[in-house]
């Protein structure tokens, strides 16, 4: 457990496939990642690539009959969750791991004020009288930068805005006091100067709770003012790992390369952005070598041939790559 | 009018604090009175009105007994005709039983019926509905190829059935209609459930720890009741019709309980003599059914979230 004391959650290997009738497709495919205490994790990667499906497997509530997660092992704080059952799985639920979803306006239910829906997540924290799940229902919506919330609680969610609904599901998400919260791509569906206000409530949330998030999003701006460290999706594999920093001074994948390099700059002479040719290899029949050697401006015969391993650039940098230190 | 010259923005406070559920269907506006919604269907309300007022005080009511016979008065025709008394409103029928207090008692039958068979159809529909919407797999497999296979048998023949082998009566025809019910209900709330089922609210439920039955219990169920409501006002009318239909055949309440579908089958026979004797309780069924059918498509109107939200 030593070496576990620093990690919170801790994703080996994790496959999740969906079985069609047409054939398996490899949505997530060897997903590897810790998540430490206290951190926040970026996990950025273009639509499609097993971002959220990987969030879904970790919080066990993959979409029924369609997908299933075939090997691998999720630890949360020292336990591997794929082993639970799922009455034990909701007691994690909400207590140890919580979720914030993208869109505010389906994420409330429409029949209940918001004051019911947020008692429903505090009765979990052990029976109490009305009057003070009342109080704490107040202090959760007032912790979340909402005016008046002795008149907000009795509201029902169609007379709250965007933002506003989606720090309610925030309130609700963090009132079992979780240790670990997923967030796949909270701010997406906010507009630009909400999303700012909403990154500054997460972060603050996230210091006051001492909890580590996983930030699923496609914005590396957000990455920029969020994260501690970043992962790189590609093709449901994690290509390149390391603290935002070194990601975006020193990328060593050409994918995460390419990337950052289509993010369009404040500064500079404008031009045309660079773009990532082709199409990201189909899930259902992925290539043996490297997934992005098709699109890949350096691939050569290796790469076609066998899946790179996991390469130790820094100390706390790796990546998925043939030729590192060559290119 | 009056209502006109209204000004538009009346309710101030109005926005702040939810109005009652009952307000809400009594207003002629919705929300903060922009929107004007279809106009309250005031003489269907009445006409419902009148009939549930007759049918809970039917004895207070009826100026004769239902089943008495006067043989002496018997096929006359409505007071303002020639050859009516004043003493029968609407008449008498082959017995010399007055058909007002007939009609009036036969009320409290079609809506006692449709009452009963509502709640039980209905509530199994609704229950079915969301445990097969919800659930979904082999369950929902199960409990479709089930609604499928209710709406291949003629319901009609089912209940003739039923009431040859259970015997006549209130029980039998309940039954009968509810298992007519049921299977639409279920398809219907179902339809509804798999849409909900995949709201992100949902998810976050499940997030937050909720059991199975938990959410189907208190974020599904409270979520497909308008639609539940909606069927139940429209449905009203097939009640009322397939009571009057088990009746007129023989498979519903055993006479002399008045009943309206009764009624026209006993006044069938001698339509050309006295054609009040069908024509009136037939004239109540037409009445009944379409303002059930009126208010039901203006509350359908009236509860459409889509409308609601704005």
């Amino acid at each position: 457990m030593s070496s576990s004391a620093q990690t919170i959650l801790d994703v080996r290997d994790l496959h999740t496939h969906f079985f069609l009738r047409r054939g398996v497709v490899k949505a997530v495919d060897g997903v590897s990642f810790t998540l430490r205490k206290g951190e926040v994790l970026g996990l950025v990667g273009e639509s499609g690539c097993g971002k959220s499906l990987t969030a879904l497997s970790v919080m066990r509530l993959l979409p029924k009959g369609a997908a299933r997660t075939v090997q691998g092992e999720i630890v949360l704080d020292g336990e591997n969750i794929l082993k639970r059952t799922p009455a034990q799985m909701r007691e994690i639920r909400g207590r140890k791991i919580s979720m914030v979803l993208q869109d505010p306006q389906t994420s409330l239910n429409p029949v209940f004020s918001i004051g019911d829906q947020l008692r429903e997540a505090l009765l979990r924290r052990g029976p109490a009288k009305l009057k003070e799940i009342m109080k704490q229902a107040v202090a959760a919506l007032r912790r979340v930068d909402i005016a008046a919330p002795e008149q907000r609680i009795g509201q029902y969610p169609h007379q709250m805005s965007g933002g506003m609904k989606q720090r309610v599901v925030g309130a609700i998400a963090i009132s079992g006091e979780p240790e670990v919260l997923i967030a796949d791509e909270p701010t997406t569906a906010l507009d630009v100067t909400i999303q700012l206000q909403y990154l500054k409530l997460l972060k603050r949330l996230q210091r006051e709770n001492g909890m580590a998030i996983l930030f699923i999003t496609h914005d590396f701006g957000v990455v920029a003012r969020m994260c501690d460290r970043v992962a790189v999706m590609y093709a449901g594999r994690i290509v390149e790992c390391g603290p935002v920093k070194q990601i975006f001074e020193a990328p060593s994948h050409p994918y995460t390369r390419a990337l950052i390099a289509s993010v369009p700059k404040m500064s500079g002479t404008r031009g045309r952005l660079t773009a990532i040719d082709g199409q990201p290899p189909s899930l259902m029949d992925l290539p043996v070598g490297c997934r992005f050697a098709s699109r890949c401006a350096h691939v050569e015969q290796r790469c076609l041939e066998a899946y790179p391993g996991t390469t130790q650039i820094g100390a706390d940098h790796t990546a998925d790559c043939w030729k590192i230190g060559s290119i | 009018m009056a209502v006109v010259d209204r000004p538009q923005s009346a309710l101030p406070a109005a926005a702040d604090t939810p109005r009652p559920f009952w307000r809400s269907l009594l207003t002629l506006r919705g929300g903060a009175g922009v929107r004007r919604t279809a106009r309250v269907p005031w003489i269907p309300i009445v006409i419902i009105s009148v009939i549930v007022v007759m049918a809970v005080f039917a004895p207070l009511l009826a100026p004769h007994s239902p089943i008495d016979q006067t043989l002496r008065d018997k096929m006359l025709p409505p007071a303002w005709m020639d050859g009516g008394k004043a003493k029968y409103l609407l008449g008498t029928d082959h017995f010399g039983r007055d058909i007002l207090s007939r009609l009036i008692h036969g009320a409290r039958v079609s809506l006692l019926v449709a009452l009963l068979a509502l709640t039980a159809g209905g509530g199994v529909g609704l229950l079915i509905g969301i445990v097969s919407g919800y659930v979904g797999g082999k369950v929902d497999a199960v409990l479709m190829r089930l609604v499928d296979a209710a709406f291949t048998f003629p319901a009609i023949l089912f209940a003739l059935l039923l009431a040859v082998t259970m015997g006549q009566g209130l029980g039998t025809l309940v039954i009968a209609i509810s298992l007519l019910l049921w299977a639409s209900f279920a398809r219907v709330i179902r339809g509804e459930v798999l849409a909900l089922r995949q709201r992100d609210f949902v998810a976050l439920a499940k997030v937050r720890g909720c059991s199975t039955l938990r959410i189907m219990l208190t974020h599904i169920l409270p979520n497909v009741l308008n639609t539940f409501m909606v069927l139940v006002t429209l449905n009203i009318g097939v009640v009322i019709i397939a009571e009057a239909s088990l009746s007129f055949l023989g498979a519903g309440i055993p006479p002399p309980t008045p009943t309206w579908g009764l009624m026209i089958s006993e006044g069938r026979g001698r339509i050309a003599e006295a054609w009040w004797v069908a024509l009136i309780p037939g004239i109540a069924i037409t009445l009944l059914v379409l303002s059930v059918n009126l208010f039901g498509d203006w509350l359908r109107d009236r509860l459409d979230p889509r409308l609601r939200q704005l």
